[in-house]
């Protein structure tokens, strides 16, 4: 039986002076856990666009993450608006980020394709005016 | 290459982290100012050629391990991002061409027999 780290954040809502700072502190702890740069790769992309969807959308939210030797495990939870209809969301190019989003390079409409593509495990639980947690799994191995 | 050659061989100015372009290698040029397309896409070691100068292109470029960020076309890069890269360890080069010449001149010189 290996150790789990566990790792608490705080994601604050609309605040890009730290975005993305979540996600870049996990990916110092599993390069220096010796966890392969592909895997290190997969985890950034999909924990950073789940982090920027809470900043974006979410009205901020936090992250908990699990990792053991095998995996690592990351839940985003928001107390946003939620996500209306999920399936238009998972499409490539599909987005409701507003004009200000956009000009700084977001809102392609691709963050939770990103994620699904870049994970092993996506779940993500959503209801309208309550949040939205999204729950993502990568595989060291794969 | 290293970036410190790349930014002498194509006039351009660096930004920030001066002390890390003597050894850090580049592998390769991508050019896209959608953050996602960047996230998914920059492989370790790439250019990054973007119009975009706020903060968060600085945690892109650590999160995806680009050898550093070029801003074309004399783009202003303000103070405070530069602050963020410093404390990323992230490069930012300036220079006055266009994004897809730079890309042709960063090709070029990767893919010449030296």
């Amino acid at each position: 039986m290996g150790n789990v780290v566990v790792r608490d954040y705080m994601i604050p809502a609309n605040d890009f002076t730290v975005a993305g700072e979540a996600s870049s502190s996990v990916r110092k702890i599993l390069t220096q856990l010796g966890v392969t740069p592909h895997a290190v790769k997969r985890t950034s992309i999909a924990m950073y666009e789940a982090e920027i969807n809470a900043v974006i959308h979410g009205h901020g939210g936090k992250a908990h993450v699990e990792i053991d030797e095998n995996k690592i495990f990351i839940q985003i939870s928001d107390e946003g608006p939620g996500i209306a209809d999920l399936e238009l969301a998972m499409q490539e190019g599909y987005s409701t980020a507003p004009d200000s989003i956009r000009e700084m390079g977001f809102g392609a409409g691709m963050g939770l394709s990103n994620i699904k593509k870049h994970s092993d495990l996506l779940k993500i639980d959503t209801e309208i005016n309550r949040g939205t947690t999204v729950n993502i799994t990568v595989f060291f191995n794969k | 290459m290293t970036v410190g050659e790349l930014a002498e061989k194509l006039g351009l100015e660096i930004m920030s982290c001066g002390s890390r372009a003597l050894n850090t290698a580049v592998t390769g040029v991508y050019s896209c100012d959608l953050i996602s397309h960047a996230m998914a896409k920059l492989n370790p070691g790439n250019v990054w050629i973007t119009v975009h100068t706020n903060l968060n292109v600085a945690a892109v470029a650590s999160l995806a391990e680009a050898s550093c960020v070029l801003v074309p076309e004399n783009i202003e890069i303000s103070g405070q991002t530069l602050e963020r890269a410093e404390e990323k360890e992230v490069i930012f080069l300036s220079g006055g061409k266009s994004a897809a010449r730079f890309c042709y001149e960063i090709l070029s010189l990767l893919e010449s027999p030296s």
